[in-house]
């Protein structure tokens, strides 16, 4: 199988990729290629042009400082996965990455690309929502900043426009005593999250829940937040009964996916287990 | 039509293709190393698995264009000076593979995967080897090999052929 014909444009600066994609309205952006090109074989997606961006200078990288960390678009999943300085500061993101497909996969997919696709079986969504993540997206009349919470619109659609180019991820500041995991139920086969949870906690002079905040992904057509849940750990002492309680809620009022890997019933099951072991796992971090 | 220019097996090509030209079709159909195999053709068994500047990727998955500057190792640049990589002959010599099909993906995957990792367990090398699948349920032995070939290269020790094995 190979894709329909297009036209190949490998620019070498951000601003030529937003030229050439402004120029060419039903362009694609092209990155590691590991979600568009099998769609592009099976003949799902026929962009007549791609504009590649991996000759683009700049876009590969990690930084992590006091102010928060960022991680370029074009960073694969195998170089966030084995970050230490990430870890130290962010291990949820690390280990979303770490669990993302294969090792082939993690060597070719960034993080800029899921982002984009935005899959609804996508594992840093729930990390990005989680933490209160920022996209820099650069277009034709500059550069801006989108929160994830304005960035997941709805299946594989983001709040970028076709002429953008997402080019970082900025992470928040470490707080002190706060804590984050990302746990997930991968489908046997493709390791796609059948349902993913994120749990950052933050923990009070007293050892109790002062915030919390819970992304879901895989369970529905996009990433959301259980917010029911993080109003349920809010300023309780955090034990298993608490914690429990509170997981339990985290798929209530949510409208999860039916397909053939999971019933909608079973995925809203599978995200109050996960809920609660990330949360778990949060807490253990932030003590 | 797109120019092309990659080092492949430490040989440097240049040409003119096709945009849409996989990296694996290049490889095997371009150049003739049909070492590299197409099993799914799409992206869940490894058997296209070659090393990209040192990185095992599924090369049917990535368009040639996008190895440009790169340099590309495939199964058949393994053996060096006439004598076989220590991950090929420990897969002879611990009888690693059964039809063949899927052997040089695991090998290129598993020399990308032992640089990160010379002294794996078993549980890590088939968390390694989780994007290769072997359709002849071979994993036992492969996974033998994986660690045989680790500990030679640790120890650098020649490798003990079993005897009898010509
Ligand atoms: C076998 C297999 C298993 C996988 N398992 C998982 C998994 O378990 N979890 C998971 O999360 N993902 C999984 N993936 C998907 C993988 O993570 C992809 O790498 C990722 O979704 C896309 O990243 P990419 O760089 O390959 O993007 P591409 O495929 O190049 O692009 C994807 C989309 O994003 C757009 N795009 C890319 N970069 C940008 C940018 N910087 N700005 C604007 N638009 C952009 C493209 O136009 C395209 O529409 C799997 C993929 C495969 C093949
Ligand atoms: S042929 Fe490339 S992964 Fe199967
Ligand atoms: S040996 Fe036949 S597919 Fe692995």
């Amino acid at each position: 199988m190979f894709p329909a014909k297009f036209e190949y444009y490998a620019p070498t600066t951000v601003n030529q990729a937003v030229a050439l994609l402004k120029k060419h309205r039903d362009a694609k952006v092209l990155a590691g290629g590991h979600s568009l090109l099998p769609t592009m074989k099976l003949r799902l997606a026929q962009p007549p042009v791609l504009v590649d961006i991996g000759k683009v200078k700049g876009l590969a990288g990690i930084k992590v400082a006091k102010g928060g960390a960022t991680i370029g678009a074009l960073t694969t999943h195998a170089t966030i996965a084995a970050s230490k300085d990430l870890r130290k500061q962010c291990p949820a993101i690390t280990e979303a990455a770490a669990l993302i497909g294969d090792m082939q996969v993690r060597n070719r997919g960034t993080i800029g690309g899921s982002l984009s696709h935005a899959d609804p079986a996508a594992d840093y969504p729930a990390v990005m929502i989680a933490l209160g993540a920022e996209m820099k997206a650069v277009g034709p009349k500059g550069a801006r900043t989108i929160n994830a919470s304005h960035f997941f619109k709805s299946l594989m659609t983001t709040a970028l426009k076709p002429s953008e180019v997402l080019t970082e991820v900025r992470l928040p500041p470490h707080q002190p005593n706060s804590g984050c995991a990302y746990v997930k139920f991968p489908n046997p086969a493709s390791r796609f999250a059948v349902a993913g949870v994120c749990a950052w906690i933050a923990l009070d002079a007293k050892g109790r829940c002062a915030k919390a905040s819970i992304g879901i992904t895989g369970a529905c057509a996009t990433a959301t937040r259980a917010s029911k849940t993080e109003a349920a750990l809010r300023g309780k002492e955090l034990n298993e009964e608490t914690i429990a309680a509170a997981a339990a809620q985290a798929a209530d009022g949510l409208d999860c996916l039916s397909d053939i890997h999971a019933s909608a019933e079973y995925r809203a099951h599978l995200v109050t287990v996960l809920t609660a072991r990330a949360i778990q796992q949060a807490v253990a971090r932030a003590k | 039509m797109a120019q092309l220019k990659l080092t492949v097996n430490g040989v440097i090509y240049e040409a003119d293709i096709d945009p849409r030209l996989l990296l694996v079709h290049y490889l095997r159909d371009t150049l003739g190393l049909t070492g590299t195999n197409v099993g799914c053709d799409t992206s869940q068994c490894g058997a296209c698995t070659v090393l990209v500047d040192g990185l095992a990727v599924k090369s049917c998955t990535m368009l040639a264009l996008q190895a440009s500057g790169s340099k590309i190792t495939t199964i058949e640049g393994l053996k060096q000076d006439g004598v076989y990589h220590p991950l090929q002959q420990a897969f002879w010599d611990n009888h690693g593979l059964q039809c063949g099909y899927c052997t040089s993906g695991m090998i290129m995957t598993a020399v990308d995967f032992l640089k990160h990792n010379p002294h794996p367990t078993e549980a890590e090398i088939r968390h390694a080897i989780e994007g290769n699948i072997c359709r002849c349920t071979g994993y036992h032995n492969i996974v033998k090999a994986i660690k045989a070939a680790a500990t030679q290269m640790a120890d650098n020790r020649p490798l003990q052929r079993p005897q009898g094995q010509v």
